[in-house]
């Protein structure tokens, strides 16, 4: 079964323990609070509007950063996270590229980076717990489960309480589906979320055209063999047909 | 060995005008700088040499050194399909040199790569760890054989010069076989640059995103393959002093011309079926970029469509530099110019990254230079000796017949 969290920024108060407990749990640096995400933190809690928001990877179903790896640094496992292997990595940042969200951050100022971003405790999930910042929540502003039960969960909040919230779960369809699901009070492109995200799923954008390739090379290898064959044979007709007619002409030399 | 190379030295300097000298002198100072820089950039990082952030990763080492160094070398690919496959005998003159010059560039494009890589040293990692989704993966998988591919076509010209002719018959047979690899693998990763930027439809602005981006990245390769050669060979006529062979350049630019029609045909057909035409005259930032883009393709089509123009190789060769600014441009524009708006950055490259790549340009120059004078790159000097042969048949002839 695929584990999700769900965030509901109507409920969250500000209190920042999930930032705290998650670097505590991911041994990050505990510099003061960041205003936004960067390789030192794995999550924020922004202010907008009195409404708490956070960001944090969305690890969606079909990962664009996973499919577009050279080297499969990222991985998308069974239990949902995306996590990621730092010693496989060679440093193209085409998942910085690819991600949709603009998750994966980059350690720019050390000789020998590596890429940062969200595991959702990933350890913690095979074991069985929750994650770090959902096992804190004093408030059930981030929830843990299965993905279909918090989707049901989330509906039935907008249908009860249709003032409360935008009638959107941000996370449900957005490239194909996300393992973290979001309810605001105020719009999400207010937040900085886009909106205008496309429901494919982005990997297969590259797909279609890369399952083309086996059949290009071979009817590309042919063609170009049968090409090369013919101009080959015409050439050396032509040759010989000259050295014939050359020789011919000798031997009619000869006889007159 | 050493005095052989001081003495070396000594008379090639000698022998330079001061123009020339001076020339050298900037050469050296662009490579010492970039000796600088590259210590600067494997100690201190990427932060400290480029001006990439979170929010813009790929910059100009990537629009530069890579995507546009793989396109400037596609001359290789489309020149050896018409000598070699095709049996179009007339650029046989020119082939060679086109070998070389896509041998360095892909050289070079390995060796931008390294500077762009946070880990450089786990460079060779996708030849072990496999991601079959990834369009990179296979670009890389690609670049490394035709790197390997262009290294053989070449070794003829150093198996030639070093006397070891039974290999070069082994060589020489391979050759077909060499080809064929070689066009299928730029085939294939020349248009994969393209499908790079295909799961970006969020960020990339939809003057350039369209599905069809990597047949635009494959087509304009092969346009600016013959564009390349008429600009590489009129560079080394002036360098080495040899007279340039006119109708091999009036028949690249009829080649050169042909293959524009196309690409911009095709261009022009998928603005229609996307409906992005409307995207031109919004005078939005992007707006003017894909105009001046589409102008560097478009007038040299004018330029080689009137007849008059295409035999004048000054003229010939102004379109094909044109074309070459214009795919450059185009390349620009889609890893750079046409993903700030999406990525609410504000890129623009450092003088440590121009700097990085003019360096690498200069030493690939270099390079160049120096393996066309110590290995038989051009034929012998053909047009010399016809015409010595000539001036030496005629006053014979008379005499013949007197």
């Amino acid at each position: 079964m695929s584990k999700a969290l769900l965030l509901d920024f109507t409920r969250c108060v500000g209190c920042q323990a999930c930032e705290e407990y998650c670097a505590k749990e991911n041994n990050l640096p505990s510099d003061a609070p960041d205003d936004k995400l960067n390789y030192k933190n794995f999550t924020v809690v922004l202010k907008r509007n009195h409404q708490y928001f956070r960001k944090m990877c969305m690890h969606c179903l079909h990962p664009a950063c996973v499919s577009v790896c050279p080297v499969a640094a990222l991985e998308k496992t069974e239990n949902g996270p995306v996590i990621y292997y730092p010693s496989k990595c060679m440093g193209c940042r085409y998942c910085m590229m690819a991600c949709p969200f603009q998750i994966p951050k980059y350690e720019w100022d050390k000789p020998i980076p590596v890429i940062r971003k969200c595991i959702m405790c990933h350890q913690r999930v095979k074991e069985g717990l929750p994650t770090a910042c959902a096992w804190v929540c004093p408030t059930g502003a981030c929830r843990f489960g299965d993905r279909e039960y918090l989707l049901e969960i989330a509906h039935k909040r907008i249908l009860t309480f249709p003032n409360r919230y935008v009638h959107k779960v941000y996370g449900e369809t957005e490239v194909g589906g996300t393992s973290v699901l979001m309810l605001s009070s105020i719009p999400f492109e207010e937040l900085g979320f886009r909106t205008d995200l496309p429901e494919v799923e982005l990997p297969e954008l590259t797909g279609t055209v890369l399952r083309r390739i086996p059949n290009v090379v071979i009817t590309g290898a042919i063609l170009l063999g049968g090409i090369s064959w013919l101009v080959n044979r015409r050439m050396s007709l032509e040759q010989e047909h000259k050295e014939t007619s050359r020789s011919e002409k000798r031997k009619k030399d000869k006889d007159s | 060995m050493f005095q052989t190379v001081v003495s070396f030295l000594r008379t090639e300097i000698r022998g330079m005008s001061t123009f020339r000298k001076i020339r050298w002198i900037i050469y050296l100072l662009i490579i010492i700088q970039g000796i600088y820089l590259t210590i600067v950039r494997f100690t201190k990082g990427l932060g400290a040499t480029t001006n990439l952030s979170d929010e813009f990763p790929w910059g100009f080492w990537i629009a530069f050194d890579v995507v546009s160094g793989v396109a400037l070398a596609a001359g290789g690919f489309t020149l050896c399909f018409l000598v070699y496959l095709i049996g179009y005998h007339k650029f046989h003159s020119v082939v060679r040199a086109t070998v070389l010059t896509a041998f360095l560039g892909y050289a070079l494009v390995a060796v931008g790569l390294l500077y762009d890589l946070g880990k450089y040293y786990n460079v060779w990692h996708p030849v072990i760890m496999w991601n079959h989704h990834s369009v990179m993966f296979e670009v890389a998988w690609c670049v490394m054989l035709y790197l390997t591919v262009l290294f053989l076509e070449f070794l003829p010209v150093v198996l030639e010069k070093f006397k070891f002719h039974r290999l070069l018959k082994f060589m020489q047979r391979a050759t077909i076989p060499l080809v064929i690899a070689g066009i299928l693998l730029s085939t294939l990763h020349q248009s994969s640059l393209g499908s790079v930027f295909l799961i970006v439809p969020e960020k990339l602005h939809p003057i350039w995103y369209t599905p069809m981006l990597p047949l635009m990245f494959y087509l304009s390769a092969i346009v600016v393959g013959p564009a390349m050669v008429i600009v590489e060979s009129t560079f080394s006529a002036k360098a080495f002093h040899r007279s340039l062979e006119k109708p091999v350049l009036v028949e690249l630019a009829g080649f050169l011309l042909i293959a524009l029609i196309i690409y911009i045909g095709v261009k022009l057909q998928d603005f229609y079926i996307r409906d992005a035409f409307k995207e031109f005259f919004t005078g939005s930032f992007e707006s003017i970029h894909g105009l001046l883009e589409m102008t560097f393709f478009i007038v040299p089509v004018i330029l080689l469509g009137l007849k008059k123009l295409r035999q004048n190789p000054r003229w010939i060769f102004f379109s094909a530099f044109l074309v070459v600014v214009g795919v450059v441009y185009n390349r620009f524009n889609v890893c750079w110019i046409g993903m700030l708006r999406q990525s609410n950055a504000n890129y623009y490259p450092s003088y440590s990254e121009i700097a990085i790549s003019l360096f690498l340009v200069t030493i690939g120059t270099m390079a160049f230079y120096f393996i066309a004078r110590f290995f038989p790159i051009f034929p012998e000097h053909e047009h010399e000796e016809t015409t010595n042969h000539e001036h030496q048949t005629v006053p014979l002839k008379m005499v013949e017949t007197t």
